[in-house]
């Protein structure tokens, strides 16, 4: 059972009204594999993230984590839509950050890195505190923590974002296009953090991302989504260096061109 | 208007009531129009408190409950907002009777006031609460959270701010209801001016005191919600993400 | 506890009061818009108007209606001149929300931005013709909705009036109460009439909105 997949996608599929987002998506992702989807806009790569936070339901098939399923739950043998206890007890091995931070504006770095510890985990505040500290000191924020998220620049605010899903104790993070809102000179902290926790924690890692060098030498895996399929995927070496299908050469292309 | 020029308002009124307290012809009057004053500050606390009570509860009933709840809230708040405030006052005192309930005239002031203020707290509520971005919910959701707890420690405090400007203008809506209650056989501010008037007919000194009281007891509110304003607004300010 | 048969005895009486209330709001509101308007124009023509026509409206607008009612009835009478019920309380409505929609009309003039104001100079219109063919038309969709709901809320201070004995619903509604010692179905009928009128009302003013929101201002 060690090779069962951290996350797996069964035939999932979402529609908005007539508009099929994403088409019977199949997608196994193993356990500390670091996983970057890229793809053009309104390519279902977002939705993907967003479901398996359980933020959109799904119209068809499963979604897995650990061999149990999220979107479900089974009851004599079958499976039937969970219930709101089911996916907290799942949801709890998961954690996000958005592409706007959704920082808690009323509260300090500090104070948005133990909230849900305390009031979810039941943790006392005295040690959700401690690792809170230590959380905001490897993103490199300890002199921030009684900082309000307005008093930090978006770099900042996106590492204590990171910080704050973290202090869940998530096995699995997700990305949502974490660098997209920020000026560019303000990316490169963001993604050295990300680095460091992929090279120092046992996380399973899916990122949404515009940053084509950042996939390259992170991922192990790339995956292109475009009209709600999986294009192509591959170690990023074979990926970036020799993709085979034609749409992907047409976005790698225009992605290239746009510097 | 600024809240300097509310201050100086607020001084110059009482100043001027201090002033008109000297002259024979107003002194006659102030003991007992403050005597009444006391009453409708009584029922506008009191009506305050309950409408914000209700509000909050028909808000959330509207937003978060099961159908019957809704539909309850629902009820309510068409009712009491479509209805006029002195006919509600005159159905719970004349008619509930009829139906076995007689409440003291005091009871009915609150509960008439608060009941109709509160239906119109209810929307200014629930605006509030949806005004609140969306990522905040999807971030507390993030974090497994459950909904009464995303909604007592992350969207409450927020939808907080944007619901006091709204709560002061209806406190002050209250305020000035609360002299319906002089109908109805209480003793306030105006059924006091009404009484004297009758007796004196001295109504340019009775009424400038009544008026004056009045907007001394509007403005204390008005000021005190500004200040809570600026000092959330200030937290908030502090917060509010990019 | 319900007699239908005296409801509909009742009705009639009700129905010709329900005339008085809907003409004092009427005259009322005509007042109150009338008047709203001077005030924000004033203080946009003469700019030293601003402050005590602020001063006034705060006055106006943090004191109790039915004291403004009672002291124009009672006030006039002490300078020689006798107003009717009526006359009295529509003129305290009028001048109530005159207060209101004062305010109203200057949100929509503030609404608009400076770049209007500016690019209407650098083509070097007139101010008038900047105010007609600029700025109302921008105005007047905020304005609409806004007025139609103090309208509404006029309507439903009427009853106020039945403090100085005017004939309008309430008054009615309470005579008939104290002549049979019946007070469910006047005052109940009340309610439902005010009930009904603020629905409807309410779904014309979102039917005003969704009009004037149809074509984008220009």
């Amino acid at each position: 059972m060690t090779d069962r997949p951290m996350v797996r996608f069964e035939k999932v599929s979402k529609r908005y009204g007539p508009l099929t987002v994403l088409d019977s998506l199949e997608l196994d992702i193993a356990r500390n594999e670091k996983v970057a989807i890229i793809g053009p806009s309104g390519s279902g790569k977002t939705t993907v993230l967003r479901m398996l936070m359980t933020l959109e339901a799904i119209d068809d098939g499963v979604i897995w984590v650990e061999g149990e399923p999220l979107t479900h739950m089974e009851r004599n043998g079958k499976l039937i839509p969970a219930d709101r206890a089911h996916i907290r007890k799942i949801r709890a091995k998961i954690g996000m950050v958005f592409q706007s931070f959704n920082l808690f504006p009323h509260m300090t770095a500090m104070a948005n890195c133990i909230e849900a510890p305390i009031t979810v985990l039941g943790m006392s505040r005295k040690e959700a505190e401690e690792r809170a500290a230590g959380l905001l000191e490897m993103v490199g924020l300890s002199q921030k923590k009684e900082h309000y998220p307005a008093q930090l620049s978006g770099g900042q605010q996106q590492r204590v974002a990171i910080a704050r899903a973290l202090a869940m104790r998530p096995k699995i993070m997700l990305f949502d296009e974490v660098t997209s809102a920020l000026d560019p000179e303000l990316v490169g902290e963001v993604l050295q953090v990300i680095r460091r926790l992929g090279s120092e924690h046992d996380l399973t890692m899916l990122m949404v991302t515009h940053q084509m060098g950042f996939a390259k030498e992170f991922a192990d895996r790339v995956c292109f989504f475009s009209q709600g399929k999986i294009c192509e995927q591959g170690p990023p070496k074979a990926f970036f260096g020799n993709p085979q299908n034609e749409r992907t050469k047409q976005f790698l292309h225009a992605v290239l061109e746009a510097g | 208007m600024g809240i300097r020029t509310l201050i100086v308002m607020l001084v110059a009124s009482i100043l001027l009531i201090a002033y008109l307290a000297t002259r024979d012809t107003y002194s006659l009057f102030l003991p007992g129009l403050l005597q009444g004053a006391v009453l409708t500050a009584e029922i506008t606390v009191l009506g305050c408190l309950l409408a914000v009570a209700m509000a909050v509860l028909s808000a959330l009933g509207k937003l978060y409950g099961p159908a019957p709840l809704r539909w309850l809230a629902n009820l309510y708040i068409e009712i009491f907002r479509g209805t006029s405030a002195l006919v509600q006052l005159f159905w719970l005192f004349f008619v509930l009777p009829q139906f076995g309930v007689s409440l003291e005239p005091f009871a009915v002031a609150v509960l008439g006031l608060g009941l109709n203020i509160g239906a119109y707290g209810a929307e200014c509520v629930r605006g509030a609460i949806q005004s609140v971005a969306r990522g905040q919910w999807e971030a507390a959701t993030a974090l497994n959270m459950t909904r009464l707890q995303m909604l007592r420690r992350i969207i409450l405090p927020q939808a907080f701010v944007a619901m006091i400007p709204p709560w002061g203008n209806l406190f002050i809506e209250l305020l000035k209801s609360t002299a319906l209650v002089s109908l109805i056989t209480l003793s306030d501010l105006a059924f006091k001016a009404q009484q004297m008037n009758q007796t004196t007919m001295k109504t340019i000194p009775i009424f400038t005191l009544v008026l004056l009281i009045y907007l001394v007891l509007s403005l204390l509110i008005t000021i005190g919600m500004r200040l809570l304003e600026q000092r959330a607004a200030k937290g908030l300010a502090r917060g509010r993400t990019a | 506890m319900w007699d239908w048969a005296f409801t509909f005895e009742i009705l009639p009486t009700l129905a010709k009061a329900a005339v008085i209330s809907i003409e004092a709001t009427l005259l009322g509101f005509v007042l109150a818009a009338t008047l709203g308007l001077v005030l924000a124009l004033t203080r946009i023509a003469v700019p030293w108007t601003a402050w005590p026509i602020s001063v006034l409206v705060e006055l106006i607008r943090s004191t109790p209606l039915l004291i403004q009612i009672f002291f124009l009835y009672f006030v006039f009478p002490s300078f020689g001149v006798t107003l009717d019920a009526f006359t009295a309380g529509v003129l305290a409505l009028g001048i109530h929300y005159a207060a209101y929609c004062s305010e109203v009309y200057r949100a929509g003039f503030d609404n608009i931005p400076r770049g209007q104001w500016e690019a209407s100079i650098a083509l070097n219109l007139s101010p008038w013709t900047t105010f007609r063919d600029i700025i109302i038309p921008q105005a007047i969709p905020p304005i609409v909705p806004a007025l139609g709901n103090y309208l509404v809320a006029l309507f439903k201070e009427t009853p106020l009036l039945s403090a100085i004995a005017v004939l309008e619903l309430m008054q009615t509604a309470k005579i008939i109460g104290s002549e049979t010692f019946r007070y469910t179905e006047p005052i109940t009928m009340v309610g439902l009439f005010f009930l009904a009128m603020s629905l409807v009302s309410a779904a014309f003013i979102r039917a005003a909105e969704r009009l004037l929101n149809r074509r984008p201002a220009r």
